[in-house]
């Protein structure tokens, strides 16, 4: 089978993926912005995705996508090394043009990982694990008060979204490129759109944490009215 | 007139596949500007010979960027500092007076070491075997313009077709990936009519050989588009992935 034996196959395998994590990323962060404005808005989507069979569907898929796009990162950066040769040169340059990014897609992609289980202790396992195991959720807006009103977890997660902005900025072009979308003339443009879009999705995510922070440290209510599910 | 320079190679040398290589320093008199690398390396081989020592094994042919024979890792780049150029092809007015040139040979799985600077490249005639050619039944000569092709076709075409096999995408790539050579030698013929027939079976064949002689995958890092001394385009690797992909659909 192509997707296992062949090298582009194994890409197509690792972009397809990739792809899909990043709307997922794309809808959660959507979802996020909403506890900005409404702190009700906020908790109706956290009891529309509780722990009901959809969003459990919905879960174990993204959770076999994530052990899919890791295992295949592991084993094509094996396979690779092992093609590049025992023999290191002594002498090596970054030639123009080469991103720090897409030299770094495992080191990255670990750093994301190990964010990701901090990320689903502080939240998967107050919210939809409690529920499966019978108990009453944690609501959500006021876990996210609690958890970004602590400087470290802000830190934290900022260096998280800048390993995620790293991946994807190179990942997004780069898995059109791998599944044929890409000529000279899409080339440039796709630079631009992942930039952009990227730089969208994991600034949405940090303009969340911040106000939640800033919010909890200086009392943000001079926007009261704005941002409702900043204030308690 | 170039000035003159001096300035110390640091050579790799090694006697045989098998064995253990290392690095030798010369120190290199009093070289005119306008020698260019490879005459530099012809005077040491002199020199050496004079001495009684081995003379360095690389690998060179036209000595006018056309045969990609030439090959050698210099100071961290295949092909040295110049962009869009062949090591045959750049001079000694590009270093200055006192600097240590590093030389290395290709290094990479697909490319073992025969000696010293020169890499057993075979593993690409063994990709082109595999189905880098159209099967034509040779009849009379037809006539040129009878089958019309789009300029920009024909330019592109024209563009994947500079590539001169001499391997330094490889040699760039922390992969070791064959790429960009595989997808400009699909590239030259799949944008033709002529090469269209046999796009499917070609792309299947020479991407299988590439994988069996151990080459990685591409995780489109563009060193080789950087590195290549043709500037042959990384939009042929996404020809390459869109033909192979919609061959498997296909099967
Ligand atoms: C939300 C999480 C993630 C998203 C959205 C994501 C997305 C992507 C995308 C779009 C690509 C480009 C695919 C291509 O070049 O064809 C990619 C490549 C890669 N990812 Fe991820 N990724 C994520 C997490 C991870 C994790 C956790 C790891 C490893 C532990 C990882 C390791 C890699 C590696 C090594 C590559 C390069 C593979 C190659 O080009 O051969 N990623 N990722
Ligand atoms: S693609 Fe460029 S670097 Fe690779 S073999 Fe052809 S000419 Fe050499
Ligand atoms: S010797 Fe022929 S290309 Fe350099």
């Amino acid at each position: 089978m192509w997707l296992f034996n062949s090298s582009v196959g194994k890409k197509v395998v690792m972009s397809v993926t990739g792809l899909a994590l990043i709307l997922f990323l794309t809808f959660h962060m959507t979802m996020n912005c909403v506890a900005l404005f409404s702190a009700e808005g906020y908790e109706w989507i956290c009891n529309f995705l509780g722990a009901n069979w959809y969003a459990m569907v919905a879960t174990i898929g993204l959770a076999i996508l994530m052990v899919i796009h890791i295992v295949y990162a592991f084993w094509l950066t094996w396979t690779n090394r092992k093609a590049r040769g025992a023999e290191r040169y002594a002498v090596t340059a970054r030639p123009k043009g080469v991103e720090f990014a897409s030299r770094n897609m495992l080191v990255l992609g670990i750093i994301v990982f190990v964010g990701l289980f901090v990320h689903l202790f502080h939240f998967w396992s107050k919210m939809q694990l409690v529920e499966l195991q019978g108990g009453e959720p944690a609501a959500g807006v006021e876990l996210i008060r609690y958890t970004f009103s602590k400087w470290y977890n802000v830190l934290l997660y900022l260096i998280w979204f800048l390993a995620l902005w790293f991946h994807l900025t190179h990942g997004f072009w780069s898995a059109l490129q791998t599944i044929g979308f890409n000529n000279k003339k899409w080339y440039v443009r796709l630079k631009w759109i992942s930039y952009i879009f990227v730089t969208l999705i994991m600034g949405g995510f940090a303009t969340v944490l911040i106000l939640f922070f800033c919010a909890e440290g200086l009392n943000w209510a001079i926007f009261p009215g704005l941002f409702q599910g900043l204030v308690g | 007139m170039d000035k003159n320079i001096s300035f110390t190679l640091k050579v790799w040398r090694q006697r045989g596949p098998k064995e253990k290589g290392e690095f030798k320093s010369y120190y290199m008199e009093d070289i005119p500007g306008d020698t260019s690398f490879l005459e530099m390396l012809d005077i040491l081989n002199e020199m050496l010979i004079n001495r009684g020592e081995e003379p360095i094994v690389f690998d060179h042919d036209c000595r006018e960027g056309i045969c990609g024979m030439c090959s050698l890792y210099i100071n961290g780049h295949p092909h040295g500092p110049a962009t869009g150029a062949t090591t045959c092809q750049i001079y000694m007015r590009r270093f200055h007076d006192g600097d240590i040139i590093t030389v290395e040979p290709w290094r990479s799985a697909g490319f073992p070491v025969i000696r010293d600077l020169m890499v057993d490249r075979r593993a690409f005639d063994k990709i082109m075997a595999a189905g880098g050619y159209v099967s034509v039944n040779t009849g009379g000569v037809p006539d040129a313009n009878a089958i019309p092709i789009p300029k920009e076709k024909a330019d592109e075409a024209m563009d994947a077709a500079a590539c001169i096999g001499c391997g330094a995408c490889v040699a760039a790539c922390k992969n070791g990936s064959a790429m960009l050579f595989v997808s400009a030698k699909v590239s030259q013929l799949a944008l033709l009519p002529q090469g269209k027939v046999e796009a499917k079976r070609r792309v299947k064949a020479m991407l299988a050989k590439m994988d069996e002689l151990g080459f990685g995958a591409c995780t489109n890092t563009r060193a080789c588009e950087a590195e290549c001394p043709k500037c042959v385009s990384i939009s042929n690797i996404a020809r390459l992935n869109r033909q192979f992909i919609g061959a498997k659909f296909k099967d």
